[in-house]
C-alpha cells in the first residue's frame, strides 16, 4: 500500500519543504484575516465556524503525521477528538477550567489510550491495521455512551468555556478563534520539526521499507509507536477545543463516521504534506456545509463525491490541482 | 440462574449464526482480494430493507424472502461493476475513502426511499410462538429457526470451500493471488462471484434478523465493526475462524452483557457493580480481541499478519 504514499522525488525534497511551509504560511495569514472580515460583513456566526475549521485542521494535520509520514491508516483517531472534549467536560464539571491543564490531562489520556491500543494494532498491517484501530475507536465510544454521570449518549453541556492563564474565553468568540489559531500554528511548526528530523526521517524510511531499516538498526516498531502516540496527543487537543467552541460534549464526537472524515480531510488536502491536510479540512468543512445548505440529502452527494474523487484522481485535492496546473511547482 | 444462562447463551448462538453469515463475505473478501470493504454493513441493512419492501407488497414473509435473493445478487453485482471492480488494485487507503464514501450514500439513499422512521417485518405464522424447552423454559421458535437456518448456510458453505472446483480457487485464492491468476484462472470474474456471494449472505443475515429487530438506516453500522472484529479474531481468509469468531464475539458479547454485572456483584455494592458492568459490557468484544491479537497477531486461523 506505499506505493501511492511514495515521497516525492529526493532532489526536489527541500524547495518542496520550503513550499509548503510557504504555502501553509498564506493559509495562516488568510485564517487571521478571517474574523475582522467576518465583523465588517457583520457575520460574527463565521468566527465560531472558522474555530471548528481550525480544529478539525489541527486533528487532521495529527492524523497526517502517521497516515502520510508513517503509512499507518488510523480508523480509530476520534476516540481522541473525544478524550479531548470529555477532559473538558469532566474537569469543569469539577471546578478546574483551565485551558492548559484541561489539554494536559486530555494528553496524558490519549498517550496512555495510544500506548496500549498502538502497541496492539502495530503487531499486525494492512487491512488488520485498519479494522483494529477501528475497533479500539468504538471501544472508547461505546465507554463514553456508557458514561452515564456525564449525560451518556445524549452528551453533556457546559456551562462556561475554559480560562486561559486566567483569562476566561466563556463568551468570547474571536478570542477561541485566535487561541486555536496560534496552537494551530505552534502545532503545525511542532509537526513539521518531528518530520525533518532524525526521527521523522526514519519514520519515512520505515513507511519507504520497514525491513531495510530494521537491516540498517532501527527498530520500526519503536519509531511507529511513538508517532502514533504523538499523533494521538495533538488530536486531543483538537477536541479541547472543539468542547469549548459547541460548549458541548457527546460520544458523537468519536463515532467511526468522525474517523473517516478526518482521514478524508488528510487525502483531500494531501498525504504526507502537513499543510496540505489544514486545507483539506478546510476543504471538507467548507464543502459539507456548501452541501448541507443546498440541499438536505447533503450526505448522499457527499458520499458520492468520495467515491468519484477516489475513481478518478487518486491523490486528492493536490492531485486535482495539480493535474489543472493551478498548483504546479507549489507544493 | 441456569435458565437465564440457557437463554442468554441461546440468544449469543442466533447473534453469532448472524455475525457468521456476514463475516463469510467480508473474510473471503479481504483473504481473496485484499480489499477492505466497509460498506459490507450496508448490504446487511439493504437485505433487511428489501425483505421488509417485499413483504409488504406481497403480504408474505416467504415471498419477500424469495424476492429479496435476487434482488441482493443484483446489488451485489451493480456495486462490484460500478466501485469494487476499480479498487482492487488500489492501495487501502483507496479502499477505506471509497467504501466509506459508499457508506453516506447509501445511507442517506435508505433514508430517502424508505424514511427514516424504522419497518417492521412481520413474523411468518408457522415460526411464530415459542417451544418449551426444559421445564418452564420457553424459547421462540422463529430464534431457533434462525439459528438452524444459519447452520444450514455455514455447512453449505463449508462444502462448497472445501469440496467444488470454486471453492478450491477460493482457497487457491486466499493464499497466493497471483499464482491461481497466472494459471490461467480468470481472476476478475471469481473477485465478482466472491463479492456478490459476500453480498447475498449479508443480505440473507438482515433478512433474517427483520422479524425480530426493527429495520432502520443505522442497522448496519454497530453490525459492522462487529463483523471487523469477528473477522480479525478468526483470521482474515478463514471460513472456520469466521464461524468460531463469531460464535464466540456473539456470546461473549450477550452472557457479558447480562452477567458482568452479576458476577461484579459478588465483589461491588450493587449500584457499583451495575455502573461497572453497564461500562464494560459494550468493551468485552474489544478487550477480547485486544487479548487475541496480543498472543495470535494474525488470528486464530489467520495465514497472514
Amino acid at each position: 500500500m506505499t506505493e501511492t504514499l511514495t515521497a516525492p522525488a529526493a532532489g526536489r525534497a527541500p524547495r518542496r519543504i520550503a513550499g509548503r511551509v510557504k504555502a501553509a504560511a498564506c493559509l495562516f495569514v488568510l485564517f487571521a484575516l478571517m474574523p475582522p472580515l467576518a465583523a465588517a460583513l457583520d457575520d460574527p456566526f463565521w468566527i465560531l465556524i472558522g474555530t471548528r475549521f481550525l480544529a478539525y485542521a489541527i486533528a487532521a494535520m495529527a492524523l497526517d503525521l502517521i497516515l502520510g509520514y508513517g503509512a499507518m491508516v488510523s480508523f480509530g483517531h476520534a476516540a481522541y477528538l473525544g478524550f479531548g472534549t470529555y477532559a473538558v467536560a469532566i474537569l469543569s464539571s469539577y471546578g478546574i477550567h483551565d485551558l492548559s491543564l484541561q489539554i494536559l490531562a486530555g494528553i496524558a489520556v490519549s498517550a496512555l489510550f495510544a500506548l496500549v491500543t498502538g502497541a496492539i494494532s502495530l503487531r499486525t498491517r494492512g487491512v488488520y491495521f485498519i479494522m483494529i484501530t477501528l475497533a479500539f475507536g468504538q471501544m472508547a465510544f461505546f465507554f463514553f455512551i456508557s458514561l452515564s454521570a456525564y449525560g451518556g449518549d445524549d452528551g453533556y453541556g457546559l456551562t462556561q468555556r475554559s480560562s486561559l492563564f486566567g483569562f476566561d474565553l466563556t463568551g468570547r468568540d474571536g478570542a477561541l478563534y485566535y487561541v486555536t489559531l496560534a496552537l494551530l500554528i505552534g502545532l503545525f511548526a511542532l509537526c513539521h520539526r518531528i518530520v525533518n528530523s532524525r526521527f521523522g526521517r526514519v519514520l519515512t524510511g520505515i513507511r519507504e521499507n520497514p525491513v531495510r531499516m530494521e537491516a540498517v538498526g532501527f527498530a520500526p516498531f519503536r519509531y511507529q509507536l511513538t508517532a502514533f502516540i504523538i499523533s494521538g496527543c495533538i488530536t486531543s487537543i483538537a477536541g479541547v477545543i472543539l468542547a469549548n467552541q459547541a460548549q458541548f460534549v457527546s460520544p458523537a464526537f468519536m463515532s467511526w463516521h468522525r474517523s473517516g472524515e478526518l482521514i478524508v480531510m488528510v487525502v483531500l488536502g494531501g498525504v504526507g504534506t502537513l499543510a496540505g491536510p489544514i486545507a483539506g479540512a478546510v476543504a471538507a468543512l467548507t464543502l459539507e456545509e456548501g452541501l448541507g445548505a443546498l440541499s438536505e440529502h447533503w450526505k448522499l452527494f457527499f458520499g458520492l463525491f468520495l467515491v468519484l474523487m477516489v475513481l478518478f484522481s487518486p491523490r486528492g485535492l493536490t492531485g486535482l490541482l495539480e493535474k489543472t496546473g493551478l498548483m504546479r511547482g507549489k507544493s | 440462574m441456569m435458565n437465564l444462562f440457557i437463554l442468554q447463551l441461546l440468544n449469543g448462538v442466533q447473534l453469532g449464526v448472524l455475525l457468521f453469515l456476514i463475516a463469510a463475505g467480508l473474510t473471503l473478501v479481504f483473504g481473496i482480494m485484499d480489499v477492505i470493504n466497509l460498506a459490507h454493513g450496508v448490504l446487511y441493512m439493504v437485505g433487511a430493507y428489501l425483505i421488509a419492501t417485499f413483504a409488504a407488497v406481497t403480504g408474505s414473509f416467504w415471498w419477500g424472502l424469495l424476492l429479496m435473493l435476487p434482488a441482493a445478487v443484483a446489488v451485489g453485482l451493480v456495486i462490484e461493476f460500478l466501485v469494487m471492480r476499480r479498487l482492487y488494485a488500489r492501495s487501502h487507503l483507496d479502499q477505506v475513502l471509497a467504501t466509506f464514501g459508499l457508506v453516506i450514500m447509501a445511507n442517506e439513499a435508505v433514508k430517502m426511499i424508505w424514511g427514516t422512521s424504522p419497518l417492521s417485518v412481520p413474523m411468518p405464522d408457522i415460526l411464530s410462538g415459542s417451544v418449551p424447552l426444559m421445564g418452564p423454559l420457553q424459547y421462540p421458535v422463529y430464534r431457533i429457526a434462525v439459528i438452524v437456518a444459519g447452520l444450514a448456510v455455514a455447512l453449505g458453505l463449508f462444502v462448497m470451500v472445501n469440496y467444488t472446483r470454486v471453492g478450491m480457487l477460493l482457497r487457491a485464492g486466499a493464499t497466493n493471488r497471483s499464482t491461481v491468476s497466472a494459471l490461467g484462472v480468470d481472476i476478475n470474474r471469481l473477485f465478482a462471484i466472491v463479492f456478490t456471494l459476500g453480498a447475498v449472505l449479508a443480505c440473507l443475515a438482515g433478512a433474517l434478523v427483520a422479524p425480530v429487530l426493527s429495520v432502520d438506516t443505522g442497522m448496519g453500522e454497530s453490525v459492522l465493526i462487529l463483523t471487523f472484529v469477528v473477522v480479525v479474531i478468526g483470521g482474515i481468509g478463514s471460513i472456520k475462524g469466521a464461524f468460531l469468531g463469531a460464535l464466540l464475539v456473539a456470546v461473549v458479547d450477550t452472557l457479558g452483557g447480562v452477567f458482568g454485572p452479576i458476577l461484579l456483584r459478588e465483589v461491588l455494592d450493587p449500584s457499583a457493580a451495575s455502573q461497572v458492568g453497564r461500562m464494560l459490557a459494550p468493551m468485552l468484544v474489544y478487550i477480547l480481541m485486544a487479548v487475541i491479537l496480543f498472543a495470535k497477531p494474525a488470528g486464530l486461523f489467520g495465514s497472514r499478519a
